[in-house]
């Protein structure tokens, strides 16, 4: 027979920590906290990241590079740091590759997973604050040195407004009113923006200006991939509107990229 | 020593299938069929939020009929075990046959228990067919299944009908059901077929886009296919 006793959370995320610990290698590491002596360079890790967010008049971009480094090798070019989360909301993700990619597909099932046992979409306040959860469920492997940030972003119905929230290691969650980087070269992107911005600016210009933030970032910090014109990589841009999230056509971005570097 | 009651299993099985026909027989129907662009479900429901149909991922859906209670926590557990394995695999290895196993395994359980109350509840799970080619050529991979309360379950072609009055809406979709319909024909199929029972019936439950509840699994580009349509669309497309 069915297993039928935990009906009534609509927390995945509890679920799959009570029955199923396999599969949170990571986002359950108590094990790891219990031996917190095994040296940070013992095994090498995927890490590196510029992503970005921008509210916008008719929302919120969200922005991130594609390359991940492990030590001072390129790891690889072509990883995806920005995800769609539900209808109206997406993430990003910041540090080691693996337990980052695994928090946003957790977070993502757990948004979706709220949604259809009950029947309506959970808060983005309400997903804000169950990321913290994660974060701070991470905090051993944190420790350790594989540290996930994430950056979160999406477009608040009731406010009729983009919405960005940042977190610290243990799972603090703060809100920025404009914009927000984060990952190794989240520093140099938010000088290019904190330049560059304007509030209520249309989507063409903080298209631009993200662009330029990321160009930016490529720039200075070695960690961060750039636009790679001869094998066609561009960084992952979405849009967060009332209509929902739309990954920018590839086509578009490149165009953003052949017109800055023509202005440089 | 006292001799024990003896009960035949024939009529053990007998006495819980008649409670359940019983049970059944009040239930309000679910019918589900293939249109051109994929699987459209329709309930007699007049609840805004109590629904009969309901989304389990991306390409499956879930329908009942009997008591909401009974139904509801397999409806959520369908969702549980199809996020799991989907997390621990690939979102395109969960199936609605596997599903169906699953429910069909537990209702049949309940069913033999001597000490439980069978289900008095019927179920299709459904599943919108992978396709490449998005002119519904390859419709034939849809898959609906339909588990009786003892969890007897039969794959079936076309449309499937679920609640009291299911063989009198079958014996009508089996005169006017054609292949191909388009979304606002199948609708129409269905609530004329639905007026037809009803005019029979003794209570004045009126077919109107406010009386029932009509979701879809139709081939988009979206990741989840289930899409539920408003009491504004239905009446439109009704109109």
């Amino acid at each position: 027979m069915l297993d039928l006793s935990d009906y009534g959370t609509s927390d995945f995320f509890q679920i799959i920590k009570r029955r199923h610990p396999e599969l949170l290698t990571t986002l359950n590491s108590s094990d790891v906290v219990q031996n917190p002596h095994v040296p940070e360079s013992s095994f090498r890790t995927y890490e590196g990241t510029t992503v970005l967010a921008v509210v916008y008049d008719a929302g919120v971009l969200m922005a991130g590079d594609r390359q991940a480094t492990e030590g001072y090798q390129v790891g690889e070019r072509r990883i995806q740091k920005v995800y769609p989360v539900d209808r109206h909301s997406a993430i990003a993700v910041a540090g080691a590759a693996g337990p980052c990619i695994e928090m946003a597909r957790l977070f993502q099932v757990e948004v979706e997973f709220y949604e259809k046992t009950e029947g309506v979409n959970l808060s983005l306040e309400g997903q804000a604050n169950f990321l913290s959860h994660l974060v701070r469920a991470n905090l051993g492997l944190a420790m350790q040195g594989l540290i996930v940030l994430p950056l979160f972003a999406g477009y608040d119905l009731k406010r009729q407004r983009g919405r960005i929230f940042k977190y610290d290691a243990v799972g603090g969650r703060y809100e920025e009113d404009d914009y927000y980087a984060i990952g190794s070269g989240g520093k140099d992107a938010r000088s290019t923006l904190k330049k560059r911005y304007t509030p209520q600016i249309n989507r063409q210009a903080a298209l631009e200006i993200v662009v330029e933030a990321l160009w930016d970032a490529a720039d200075e910090d070695i960690a961060t991939g750039g636009a790679d014109l001869i094998r066609k990589i561009f960084p992952t841009l979405y849009t967060v509107t009332e209509d929902g999230v739309t990954e920018v056509p590839e086509a578009t971005v490149e165009a953003l990229y052949r017109d800055f570097i023509a202005r440089l | 020593m006292s001799t024990p009651y003896y009960v035949s299993p024939e009529q053990i099985r007998q006495d819980k299938e008649d409670f359940v026909r019983r049970g059944i027989a009040q239930a309000k129907e679910v019918v589900v069929l293939e249109y051109r662009d994929g699987l459209l479900m329709v309930a007699e429901n007049p609840r805004k939020t109590t629904f009969k149909i309901s989304e389990i991922y991306d390409r499956i859906a879930f329908a009942a009929a009997g008591r909401i209670a009974e139904y509801e926590i397999l409806r959520v557990v369908g969702i549980r075990e199809a996020e799991i394995k989907g997390f621990r695999y690939y979102r395109e290895d969960v199936t609605a046959k596997w599903l169906t196993n699953l429910y069909s395994q537990h209702m049949g359980a309940v069913a033999q228990a001597w000490d439980a109350k069978p289900l008095e509840i019927e179920l299709l799970v459904c599943e919108l067919g992978a396709t490449d080619a998005p002119d519904g050529s390859n419709l034939r991979n849809n898959r609906i299944y339909h588990i009786a309360f003892d969890g007897i379950y039969s794959e079936e072609e076309k449309y499937a009908v679920i609640g009291g009055r299911a063989t009198a809406i079958t014996e009508i979709l089996q005169q006017h059901y054609s292949d191909g319909l388009e979304l606002t024909a199948a609708l129409q199929l269905v609530t004329n077929t639905f007026r037809t029972v009803e005019a029979d019936a003794e209570d004045d439950y009126e077919i109107t886009p406010q009386s029932i509840e009509v979701a879809c699994l139709e081939q988009t580009v979206e990741r989840r296919k289930f899409r539920r349509l408003s009491t504004d669309e239905v009446t439109s497309l009704l109109s």
